[in-house]
């Protein structure tokens, strides 16, 4: 196995991980903050990518661009779900959300299988086909440059939960829920605008996607395992712990995709994530056990 | 409820226990009456095809063809009425669904694309003495388990793999090419693995002008192939031979082109993938000049240009040409039952198998011999052609009596198409 | 009458009893009224109240989140399915092996789990990644079959019997029921028994249960293990009936998510729970198909399983602990042992 071999798959991983961990964003807000079971993960990026999809085809209206106006009506949709029926599943058991997060799924997949037909929709951008070399190494354009969206979306909700009143306060409501309400913040509210806030990170991470991956409706059962194995790993909240974890787990598939059979890349990131289950169950960036 | 009546109402307390269960099977019963028996004047076939979850694009594929069949066919002057049911991707449903088209007076059953459904479809036609002709299903166990009420009108994993291997022997041979690589790279799903066990066995005895330097099975579910693409790469083939289904073969083909990788020939030895309106509408240019050798439509049969016709009517924003193979195989599985019907007689189960099994039918729409079928219920005359996308358009170019055009080796590179 | 099961029925009130057996009643007599549809339809209600009984033991008892309950389901089959087309070995013998690896996957799993007391979500996730690595080692394992399938061949109508889990509808439908059956008493019995106390005790106050001297570690693998041996059985069963398994099918998360439905829709913790459940789930799907057809025809794939979903939300949203609960008081059967 030579070095460039090595290097360049590598390279592939660390990219990859990084997708990996844009999808993985917004489940870690509404998973890691609100604790909901949010089963349709997947579903609602798929639905993201095919709005982004449609802004393209009617407007020309590049992704990467589409993901402020998406974010901005996931963060209405998540809003008004969370008020209108996912507030009433929080105090509930985590498997009747999960039920809930099922059937929500299954609504989804259907509709998008409806409107959208079964095959797989592609916006057809001037760049997607574009590479870089760099010596020996080819670099793919839009990968790298959904890896910086990625970072810039962590940055920004980072910022947020730091910088801010509001973040500061759910951020409390996290931690102890009932203290939080006894010291008066209204936290009905704040769940409403964090599941909103997590949604709007799928609205834009699925309209970022749309730039590597063409949207079709069975994509997204695997994306919410996937979104699910990159938090859990990363560490419940932690948004830089997700982006690590989404690299850990795209240089793992890739170099063990080198050494064995390629169809068994994904064997690499349930060994990741039962290692972590195991020996850090907290999760490599979660606060202490 | 009005049959399970009495019996449920044995005991008060025991009716209202049951009152969930028995609503919900008498709305069963309501929404699934069973038809009268009476010998009918058409044939009664029912259409069981994945045309929602994961196997929808290939279903809805078949399911125009359907479509098609039932108007060519009463063209034709044969009796035939087509109920469609979805399977939903799901092998319980595809049993529960056969049950309740043969409760609805289903007499034959055509369908179901994948072999699993098919297994589930045929013990209940075994059961029920109700014909059952498999569309397209590659699985060679199916035509290898005895089964009596069922017959396949489509090649097995290990027919398609020899023939296609065959036909890219043909192919260099009349470019007059001498290519001396090529890596196998395979989808690692039900029809790719069975693919990939034919191509261990036969590529061995194929006596082939080229070495096999790899074989790599990739995951279909993953994000994407940029790895496998590198792997493939480092080892530079002449000719990239591919199973893949349309979802993948996009990401391949991309991958290439970001990596630069550019293969003298991208051939399949017989899978779908290549010839997707997916494929085609995704990559646009980049979907030329793969190559793949598969049971096609004969451009040059009669009945071929009546079912474009026929296909086209029902199905106006589809292009047959891309749809032909799915199309073309789920109406010859119509076209069986027609025909043997109208030989029979009747419906009644048995005897119209028989006239199934004793097909002659030589004016028909696929490539190959006429449709009969062997003791197993396997029809052996299929062939195998190769098919090249020629500006977005899959077009015969092997053997060449049926070609309609030559074929363009090797591949033009990457950029500057149109 | 075996004594533990008398003393399970002599727990019950006059109304509850006669209901129960009025039940059973209904559904041994139930062949000589069900067409083959119908049949085919209570064939499955029966396999799902059977796993889902075997998921409830491991939730609703011990509050043990699984959801990779396909592993022990796609092991119990696979294994039974390998020994006997290899090597002829009759289905009901070779159930103790499938049976035996099925738990020694279970009892890996919990060792890994409950010793590091991983639990809810994380225990959910751990399951599913054990569910998923054996999906991908039979994807990959050419003894078995590997993605291409691996098939039972059918035996000869004159030759089908049930030793060899060969025969028609009616032995199915015979063999699901007692499957039902047998794990709806295992389950009662455990409920009722010393060891059902302990994880009644774990789920509801863990800290409580480990001060009275419970051993929760070795209570939660018992939970696993008897769930994993229900499971795989009712596997074995499924894949003869099927005559064949793909990893792709038998190892997919969503046949566990559908494991699961039943019992949290009918109740979970109760008995009835995943017998409502499966009777509710199955029918609904198979109704939803033949309405869909009915009103929009089939132009428009999809819509029988939108419908399905919505209802999923509608049924769970109104019902806060499933079905059961409500149900059983308004028929007047709620008190006690058949809660």
């Amino acid at each position: 196995m030579s070095l460039t071999l090595s290097a360049s798959v590598i390279v592939q991983g660390v990219l990859t991980g990084l997708v990996y961990g844009l999808m993985a964003l917004g489940l870690s807000v509404i998973f890691g903050i609100v604790r909901v079971v949010n089963f349709a993960h997947g579903e609602f990026a798929v639905l993201a990518m095919y709005i982004a999809y449609l802004l393209f085809f009617w407007l020309k209206l590049d992704p990467f661009l589409a993901a402020l106006p998406i974010a901005a009506l996931f963060f209405g949709v998540g809003y008004l779900l969370q008020r209108a029926l996912i507030n009433s599943f929080v105090a509930r058991a985590e498997h009747d959300q999960f039920i809930l997060m099922v059937g929500l799924a299954i609504v989804l997949v259907n509709g998008c299988l409806m409107i959208f037909g079964p095959e797989a929709r592609h916006a057809e951008l001037s760049y997607s086909l574009d590479s870089w070399l760099a010596g020996p190494l080819i670099i793919d354009a839009v990968r790298v440059y959904a890896a910086i969206g990625s970072l810039v979306v962590a940055l920004m909700l980072l910022a947020f939960f730091r910088l801010t009143d509001t973040g500061t306060a759910i951020r409390a409501c996290a931690d102890n829920r009932l203290a939080a309400a006894i010291v008066g913040l209204d936290t009905r509210r704040l769940y409403a605008l964090t599941f909103g806030l997590g949604l709007a990170c799928v609205g834009a991470a699925g309209a970022m996607q749309t730039a590597i991956i063409d949207p079709n409706p069975s994509l997204a059962p695997g994306m919410t395992l996937l979104a699910f194995t990159v938090v859990i790993v990363g560490g419940l909240g932690s948004l830089i712990g997700a982006l690590f974890a989404g690299i850990l787990i795209g240089v793992a598939e890739a170099l063990s995709s080198l050494v064995m059979a390629p169809s068994m890349k994904s064997l690499a990131s349930f060994a990741v994530l039962v290692l972590v289950l195991v020996l850090r169950p907290q999760g490599l960036f979660g606060k202490g056990g | 409820m009005s049959r399970s009546g009495p019996h449920f109402g044995a005991a008060r307390v025991d009716r209202r226990t049951l009152l969930l269960a028995g609503t919900t099977l008498s709305l069963a019963t309501l929404a699934a009456p069973p038809a009268t028996r009476a010998q009918a004047k058409s044939l009664r076939v029912a259409s069981l095809l994945p045309r929602s979850g994961f196997l929808a694009p290939a279903g809805q594929s078949c399911h125009r063809g359907a479509l098609a069949a039932q108007a060519l066919l009463t063209d034709l002057g044969h009796a035939i009425e087509i109920v469609h049911i979805d399977t939903e991707s799901n092998v319980e449903t595809a049993r529960t669904q056969a049950e309740r088209a043969i409760n609805e007076g289903a007499q034959a059953l055509v369908g179901p694309f994948e072999s699993g459904a098919a297994l589930a479809i045929a013990q209940v036609c075994e059961q029920r003495k109700v014909p059952f002709i498999v569309n397209i299903a590659a699985a060679p166990q199916l035509t290898e388990q005895g089964y009596q009420f069922l017959v396949r009108n489509f090649q097995t994993g290990g027919q398609l793999v020899a023939n296609g291997l065959k036909l890219i022997a043909s192919l260099l041979d009349a470019q007059k090419l001498s290519y001396q690589s090529a890596v196998f790279l395979h989808a690692n799903d039900t029809f790719g693995t069975a693919q990939r066990g034919a191509m261990d066995a036969l590529f061995p005895k194929a006596n082939l002008p080229f070495k096999l330097l790899d074989s790599i099975a990739y995951d279909p579910r993953a994000q994407d192939l940029s790895v496998e693409v590198t792997r493939l790469r480092s080892l530079s083939p002449d000719i990239v031979m591919v199973v893949t289904r349309a979802g993948d073969a996009v990401k391949l083909v991309r991958d290439m082109v970001r990596q630069r990788f550019e293969p003298k020939a991208i051939i399949s030895p017989g899978s779908p993938g290549l010839y997707d309106e997916e494929f085609f509408q995704t990559l646009g240019p980049l979907s030329d000049f793969m190559i793949y050798n598969v049971p096609w439509v004969n451009p040059k049969s009669a009945m071929t240009s009546a079912l474009e016709k026929a296909f086209a009517k029902a199905n106006p924003s589809n292009r047959f040409a891309v749809d032909c193979l799915n199309a073309g195989f789920t109406f010859e599985a119509f076209l069986i039952a027609a025909d043997a019907f109208k030989r029979a007689g009747t419906s009644n189960g048995p005897e119209l198998m028989a006239a199934i099994r004793a097909s002659n039918i030589t004016e028909h729409v696929m490539t190959g011999g006429p449709i009969t079928f062997d003791a197993k219920g396997q029809n052996p005359n299929i062939a195998s052609v190769s098919v090249q996308n020629i500006k977005r358009t899959p077009t015969v170019v092997l053997p060449a009596d049926i070609a309609t055009t030559a074929p363009v080796m090797p591949m033009p590179g990457w950029q500057g198409r149109s | 009458m075996h004594p533990t099961l008398h003393r399970l029925l002599g727990q019950l009130d006059r109304r509850q009893r006669l209901a129960f057996l009025g039940l059973v009643g209904a559904l041994i007599l139930g062949p000589a009224f069900l067409d083959r549809y119908l049949m085919s339809i209570m064939i499955l209600v029966f396999w799902y109240a059977a796993v889902g009984q075997a998921w409830n033991i491991m939730m609703g008892f011990c509050g043990q989140l699984s959801l990779g309950h396909c592993l022990y389901s796609g092991i119990g089959g696979y294994v039974a399915a390998l020994l006997w087309v290899n090597y002829g070995i009759p289905p009901w013998l070779a159930a103790v092996p499938a049976m035996g690896i099925a738990c020694a996957c279970g009892i890996v799993i919990g060792w890994l789990a409950f010793r590091y007391d991983i639990g809810g979500v994380y225990f959910a996730l751990l399951t599913i990644a054990f569910a998923e690595m054996a999906r991908i080692a039979f994807d990959n394992w050419a003894g078995g079959g590997g993605a291409a399938g691996l098939f039972i061949p059918l035996i000869p109508a004159a030759d089908a019997g049930l030793w060899t889990l060969s025969g028609g509808p009616l032995q199915f439908y015979y063999l699901m029921l007692g499957l039902a059956i047998t794990s709806f008493v295992a389950a009662a019995a455990l409920r009722a028994s010393r060891l059902g106390h302990e994880w009644l005790a774990i789920r509801e106050e863990p800290e409580a249960a480990r001060a009275l001297g419970i051993d929760i570690y070795r209570a939660k693998l018992a939970a696993i293990i008897v769930s994993a041996a229900i499971t795989s059985l009712a596997g074995v069963f499924y894949a003869f009936y099927q005559r064949n398994l793909f990893p792709s099918d038998a190892f997919d998360v969503s046949r566990s998510i559908i494991m699961i439905m039943g019992p949290i829709v009918g109740g979970l913790g109760t008995l009835m729970g995943p017998v409502i459940g499966a009777l509710i789930l199955t029918p609904l799907g198979q109704i939803l198909i033949a309405l869909t057809e009915r009103l929009v025809g089939h132009a428009v794939p999809g819509a029988s399983l939108l419908a399905y979903g919505a209802l999923l939300m509608v049924i769970i949203s109104t019902n806060a602990n499933g079905v059961w609960p409500g149900l059983s008081r308004r028929l007047g059967l709620a008190p006690r042992a058949l809660r």
